[in-house]
Formats: C-alpha cells, sequence, structure tokens
C-alpha cells in the first residue's frame, strides 16, 4: 500500500487546453426540450395522449347520448371541454413540478443555470400544448356534429362563432396558467395537483353557498372569483364589465401568486 | 480550476458552510474529504449555483457559473446520480443533454460506449437501474460536453471494486489532459487512492488541506525495532516525543530521516522505518472530524 502513495503525482504539468469559444444556448431550443421533456416518460406521453382520447371519448358519449334534434357544434364542444379543463392544466402542473418531484431540477438547472430562461421555456411549452390540445379537441368536435347530425338527419348545426372560439380558448389558456401558477408556488407534483382540484371543483361549491347566503358576494362575486369570472369566457360574449372583472380577479387569482411563485423558484435552494 | 472564496452558507442559525476557502487546480484532481453532513455537497451545490452562498463566491476558471453561457460544455456536474426522472431511460436522458448543449447526435452513442452501458440497458428505463448503472450514467451526462471542470458528489457510491478501479482511471486521465476534477467522498480510502490534493472539511470548516504528499508528511512516521523501549528513551533524548501503536511500532511526528539518524547514532537496529501515510492520514481524519462525527471519538 505504500508503493501507491509514494507513486509521484502524474498529473504535477497540467497540458493548458485550448479554450472553445462557447455560445450561448439559444431561448428556442430551451423551448424544444421543455416540450420534448412533456413526452419522453410514460407517464407524460400518455398524459398528452388522454387529450385526444378524451375528446374522443367525450364526441363518441355525445353521439350515443344526447337528444338527436339538439346537436349543434356546442353541443359536442361543451363536452369536450369539460375533460380539457382538467387535463391541461395537469399538464401545466406536471411541467414544472417534475423538476422538483423527480429532482431532475439539479440536471436542468445546472445545465441552464438561469432558471427564469427555463420557467420561460416550460411556460411557452405549456401553452404550445394548450392551444394544439385545443385545435384538436375543436376538430374532434367538428367531426363528430358532422357524424352526428348525418346519423341524425338532421342539419348539421355551427352554434359557435369565432369569437367564442376565441374566449374558449382564452379560458382553457387562463385554467392552464392557474396549473403553472400552482406548480411555480408549490413545487410538488401531488400538493400542485390537489391545490388545483381545490380551485376547480371544492371552492367553486363553497364560494356558491357562500355567493346563495350573502347578498353583498353575491353582488360582487365577479370581482371577487376568478373561477366564476373567468367561466362567462366559455360563453362568450363578454360585457366590458365582465371582461373587466376577469382582469381584476385575474390580478388576485393568478398574477400575484404567479408572480410570488416566479420569485421563490428563481431564488429557493434546488436539492 | 474552482476557486472557492470564503463561502459560507447559512440556514437560519444553522451554519452548514462555514467560511471556506480552497482552490482546485487544473491537472489535478482535488479530493474533498469529510464525514456525512459535513458541507461537502452544500458547497458543491453553491458552485453550480443551485444553493445561493450567504457569503462569499465560488469561481469557475475566474467566472461564477451562472455567467457560462454554456455551462454544460465548460462544466461537467454530478451531484446525485439518483436524481432522474425514473420513467425516462437512460438514453433519452444523454439525448437532453446533448441537445441541450446542442452537440452532434454521435455523441449519446459515444459516451454511452464510454462509460460501459449497452445499448439494451441504455434503452430501459432509469428505475430499473442499480445505483452502479445510475452513477455510470451521471459520468456519461457530465463527460458528453467534453468540459474542462468536473464536479463530482460521492461518484463512487454504488460502484462495485472494477468500477471504482474505472472511475479512478478514467479521472486520472482527465486531469492528466490539463482536466481539473473535484470529486468528494466520505471515504479517505477512495480519495487516498486517485486524489493529488485533499482537501478536509468538518463542522462545515477546512480542517486541512494541501497535497497528498505534504498532508501524509504531516501524519507522521512509524517507526519499529525489536527494542521498542530503548527506542523510545532514545528518541525521548533527542527531544522526539513518540506514541506506542497497538502492534508495538512507535508513531511520531517527527520526519522519518530524522529518526533513522538517531537511531543510527545510537545503534539501535530498526525492523521498520517508514512516513505513517494512510494509517496516520486516517487517524488524523478522524480526530479532525471527530467532533462532527456521529460516532464521537477516532473508532
Amino acid at each position: 500500500m505504500t508503493t501507491a502513495t509514494l507513486e509521484a503525482p502524474t498529473g504535477t504539468h497540467p497540458v493548458p487546453r485550448e479554450r472553445r469559444a462557447v455560445q450561448p444556448i439559444p431561448m428556442s431550443r430551451i423551448v424544444g426540450i421543455e416540450l420534448r421533456k412533456m413526452f419522453d416518460t410514460r407517464s407524460g406521453f400518455w398524459l398528452m395522449m388522454s387529450v385526444g382520447i378524451a375528446a374522443v371519448l367525450a364526441t363518441g358519449a355525445t353521439l350515443l347520448f344526447a337528444p338527436r334534434d339538439e346537436l349543434s357544434y356546442g353541443s359536442f364542444a361543451g363536452a369536450i371541454g369539460v375533460p380539457m379543463t382538467i387535463i391541461l392544466p395537469m399538464i401545466a402542473v406536471l411541467a414544472v413540478t417534475s423538476e422538483w418531484s423527480q429532482r431532475t431540477g439539479l440536471t436542468t438547472f445546472t445545465l441552464v443555470p438561469h432558471r427564469g430562461r427555463v420557467i420561460t421555456a416550460k411556460l411557452v411549452g405549456t401553452l404550445v400544448v394548450g392551444v394544439t390540445s385545443i385545435a384538436i379537441a375543436f376538430a374532434v368536435g367538428a367531426l363528430g356534429n358532422v357524424i352526428g347530425s348525418a346519423i341524425a338527419g338532421v342539419d348539421t348545426t355551427w352554434d359557435i362563432s369565432l369569437g367564442n372560439a376565441a374566449t374558449i380558448l382564452l379560458a382553457d389558456a387562463l385554467g392552464m396558467l392557474v396549473g403553472f401558477m400552482l406548480g411555480v408556488l408549490v413545487r410538488s407534483s401531488a400538493g400542485a395537483i390537489v391545490g388545483y382540484f381545490v380551485y376547480a371543483l371544492v371552492l367553486p361549491a363553497a364560494l356558491e353557498a357562500l355567493s346563495a347566503y350573502q347578498a353583498w358576494f353575491h353582488d360582487h362575486r365577479g370581482w371577487l372569483d376568478f373561477n366564476f369570472a373567468s367561466s362567462a369566457l366559455y360563453d362568450g360574449g363578454l360585457s366590458g364589465t365582465e371582461w373587466a372583472q376577469v382582469g381584476v380577479s385575474g390580478f388576485f387569482w393568478l398574477v400575484l401568486p404567479l408572480a410570488i411563485g416566479l420569485r421563490m423558484v428563481l431564488r429557493s435552494e434546488v436539492k | 480550476m474552482i476557486s472557492i472564496e470564503s463561502l459560507s452558507v447559512q440556514y437560519g442559525r444553522f451554519t452548514a458552510v462555514d467560511d471556506v476557502s480552497f482552490t482546485a487546480r487544473s491537472g489535478r484532481v482535488t479530493g474533498f474529504l469529510g464525514p456525512n453532513g459535513a458541507g461537502k455537497s452544500t458547497t458543491m451545490r453553491v458552485m453550480v449555483g443551485l444553493t445561493a452562498p450567504t457569503a462569499g463566491r465560488a469561481l469557475i476558471d475566474g467566472r461564477p457559473f451562472a455567467d457560462l453561457p454554456n455551462p454544460g460544455l465548460e462544466v461537467g456536474v454530478l451531484l446525485d446520480a439518483s436524481a432522474q426522472h425514473a420513467g425516462r431511460t437512460g438514453r433519452e436522458i444523454l439525448t437532453i443533454a446533448q441537445r441541450t448543449m446542442g452537440l452532434p447526435k454521435a455523441r449519446v452513442e459515444q459516451m454511452l460506449h464510454r462509460v460501459s452501458l449497452t445499448a439494451t440497458e441504455a434503452d430501459r428505463r432509469v428505475r430499473n437501474y442499480s445505483l452502479g448503472m445510475r452513477q455510470r450514467l451521471g459520468i456519461a451526462a457530465a463527460l458528453i460536453g467534453d468540459p474542462e471542470v468536473l464536479i463530482l458528489d460521492e461518484p463512487a457510491n454504488g460502484l462495485d471494486p472494477a468500477g471504482i478501479r474505472w472511475m479512478r482511471d478514467l479521472l486520472r486521465e482527465y486531469a492528466d489532459k490539463g482536466g481539473t476534477v473535484l470529486l468528494s467522498s466520505h471515504l479517505l480510502h477512495e480519495i487516498e487512492v486517485i486524489a493529488d490534493d485533499i482537501v478536509v472539511i468538518g463542522n462545515g470548516r477546512i480542517v486541512a488541506q494541501g497535497t497528498k504528499a505534504e498532508l501524509l508528511d504531516a501524519a507522521g512516521t512509524l517507526v519499529r525495532s525489536p527494542d521498542p523501549a530503548h527506542l523510545t528513551s532514545a528518541l525521548a533524548s533527542a527531544g522526539i516525543t513518540t506514541t506506542t501503536t497497538t502492534d508495538g511500532a512507535l508513531r511520531t511526528d517527527a520526519d522519518p530521516a530524522r529518526v533513522g539518524q538517531v537511531a543510527l547514532a545510537t545503534g539501535i537496529a530498526l525492523t521498520e522505518l517508514r512516513s505513517a501515510d494512510s494509517a496516520g492520514l486516517e487517524e488524523m481524519f478522524l480526530e479532525l472530524t471527530a467532533e462532527t462525527q456521529r460516532e464521537g471519538a477516532a473508532a
């Protein structure tokens, strides 16, 4: 054992290495990577697939169970919209939280040491997936509408205006942003998912009850309850006041906690 | 080169890293040695920008890590081989690194070959990997950008003896080509066989640092004679204090040459005279870190 330690260190005369000219990592590449990471696990892949699967199932259910004389594009879009409001925010939550829950952040944030860039890339990737998903949902719904009206022998009714389609897209995007916000705020998959269900399912029931008993809350609910205010987007045709309510309640429910969450993500320790 | 300058990290009232300064030079393997919870991992996380220091700074070739335009091409990092998405395949994890750094696709295959992961293993999901395979994958990810600096936290964990040998040769070759290698371990032997320089940390503070040779010298001399009592008194009259080891040899802080001269002058035959090296270093390590050892003083 002495021979090993008495050996002259071989590394005493380092050969200086030539330094390469290193180009900064472009933002487009980081977005591409973050998109790839949403698909490259089995769970991620099937979560993405579930968008299409849910759209097809909801369309099928509408074909089978909806009253024939009431078949319209609106009934298909409404049916598909329900699973979308759950799946899309989950995609947003997991895009953020997996870095902490799976501890991949250790690698991600050392390869790109500016966390703001990574989080921005995740946001862009999430919205790309969201818009694509909604486009798929609209397309599947349209196909269902054509098939449904042909089977029923009624005229095909296209009762969703372009403007309404845009507000539906906005409503779904806001839902994804709420998921994203919970992701950066909680930074744990389980916690953020539970948080989203509380926000989307438990809280509306509680506030509905409050609204039934408190006249003041009932009158001002649009300004205070973001979920309530943004649900008007699904029906479209918002008044100026309704738009303002989406903005004001959205500031407190979405923008403010998102800002706090982002600040925490940028400063917290990654372990 | 990695330079750590007066680095401190505090969590509330707890000081995890306390005024730590050292340099890991290029062309050398620097071993970062300390018991569990001594502050090794925290110091390494500060180096790569995952933890913000309370005071001081860490520089890579004179720049903060966050200023590196494409860090993967300059610093290879392996902090925890298990911190990977269990559902990704090994190949996918390397592909993400390769694409982030903007490297040619072929690098992934090259690195799999370099760390001896087969094509079948590379296509398995990481949840099915042994710790040794995860370490190999982590090393591949750290090396894929051909960086000049390597920062590895406990890279030998989970490797079998052949794997440890492989890792040692790989890091030696890396340093000999001019690279800077910093690796941590809580096992003295692991560090001793590979490091040129050693930094010992305990309780968040640096307790010893220097080249391995310096630290071995500091570990003193081991001398053996058929008549230890005679030798002890002869050395004592020359002003050299000794302690008797369990197997009857004498240990002293004086250097071997001096002990040999005293023995020659007093005509005492020696059966062994050498630097106390690893035994001494281990004793020193246990002594220096005794306060932080859960087991208390030297085992």
